[in-house]
């Protein structure tokens, strides 16, 4: 008997090393801590202090988006909450979707979703007009 | 202390179902029922020859060593991967029959033999051997115990697949290198007499390698070795994050 025979093994997908993946998973691990600080801090400012959900209305909200602060606080919200949400569909996509057709448009839909709800939620906190009637 | 003799030897009546798959006559595996006498101290290996010999010699599995060594019969008892040579039978609950079936993620062959080619394939992809560099030395390659303590974890596998095969990554996606397959290369990459680091971890953090796994832990509850899977793979990541480009 003789040990079986070796292939060449599996290379390294990538030629140069270009770590999608671990960018990927390493973006999900800090993605989640800053989101767990920025949703909790959203939802204790909107829902419990001073007033709570009672004093939310147009003029409230339009008061936030004066402010840089809380701009950026949002954008960072809907971007990072946007793609650690996106980056987790897609890993479930791979997993279940048997068939590549499936795959593939499943991946689609989820891209389109995605980018129009990013760009739908940028476009708003930027170009907010306190004055619309 | 004088060792206590049992007063008696209790024999018990154990049914056992299992999933039995003849590939010339079946579709698909059904389940079928034994009962047979066995002793608290029996294994499920033993039991599963008894009925071999005894009520139907038609059933096929793999075994060896029978002392946990060789990792040749991992299988599904009552629905978690073990070696049949190492689960005793007072350890499961027998009021009600014992649940035994194949592995799951690779394809099944008979009964509770499944073909180990795709599990044996990730483990060489890794080169489970000693990579040297420059002129091999005249006597041997001295390590200290320091440096042979870091991966002594993962020498212990004797390639059994009750982690690969209980992985639910691995049983989604076949291509997935599997727990096993990081293990060996664990082994390898914290080696300090080796050189092949870099390819290995270059292999690991491809599509199908390392980052796919979702730290669940199926994998370390499985080892009936005992090894520490997740760490070992988590320890692989640590390294592919931190490493000198
Ligand atoms: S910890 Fe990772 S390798 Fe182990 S069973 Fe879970 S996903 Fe698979
Ligand atoms: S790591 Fe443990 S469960 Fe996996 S093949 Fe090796 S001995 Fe078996
Ligand atoms: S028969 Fe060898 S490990 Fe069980």
């Amino acid at each position: 008997m003789s040990a079986p025979a070796l292939n060449a093994p599996k290379t390294a997908r990538s030629g140069g090393r270009t770590n999608y993946e671990m960018w990927s998973w390493i973006f999900m691990r800090v993605s989640g801590i800053v989101l767990v600080f920025l949703v909790l801090g959203h939802l204790l400012i909107m829902n419990v202090l001073d007033g709570g959900v009672q004093r939310i209305n147009f003029a409230f909200v339009a008061g936030r988006w004066s402010s840089p602060f809380w701009q950026v606080w949002d954008l960072l919200q809907l971007w990072l909450a946007m793609i650690h949400g996106a980056n987790g569909l897609r890993t479930i996509i791979n997993d279940y979707s048997e068939r590549d057709q499936t795959r593939f448009w499943l991946k689609a839909a989820l891209m389109v979703a995605t980018v129009f709800t990013i760009a739908l939620g940028t476009l708003v906190i930027f170009t907010f007009d306190p004055n619309i009637s | 202390m004088a060792a206590t003799v049992p007063e008696q030897i209790t024999r018990l009546q154990v049914t056992f179902k299992i999933a039995r798959f003849i590939p010339e006559t079946d579709e698909e595996p059904h389940y079928e029922e034994y009962t047979v006498e066995a002793l608290p101290t029996d294994r499920v290996l033993t039991v599963l020859q008894k009925i071999k010999d005894e009520v139907d010699g038609t059933l096929t599995f793999r075994r060896s060593c029978a002392h946990g060594i060789c990792g040749s019969d991992a299988m599904r008892i009552n629905g978690r991967n073990r070696l049949a040579c190492k689960t005793l039978i007072k350890d499961l609950n027998i009021k009600k029959p014992v649940v035994v079936e194949a592995i799951k993620g690779l394809p099944l062959e008979k009964d509770l033999v499944v073909d180990m080619e795709p599990f044996f394939q990730a483990y060489r992809d890794v080169m489970p051997f000693l990579i040297s560099e420059g002129h091999d030395p005249t006597k041997e390659r001295l390590q200290t115990i320091e440096d042979r303590a870091v991966f002594d974890d993962t020498t212990k596998c004797i390639l059994c697949a009750c982690c690969t095969t209980s992985c639910p990554v691995f049983w989604s996606d076949g291509q997935y290198f599997g727990p096993q397959a990081i293990v060996g290369a664990h082994r390898f990459i914290f080696d300090s007499r080796d050189a092949g680091t870099d390819v290995r971890l270059d292999i690991l953090n491809s599509k199908e390698g390392v980052w796919r796994c979702r730290t669940t832990f199926n994998c370390t509850d499985a080892c009936p070795r005992g090894i520490e899977v997740t760490k070992a793979i988590q320890e692989v990541k640590r390294a592919l994050m931190f490493r000198r480009d």
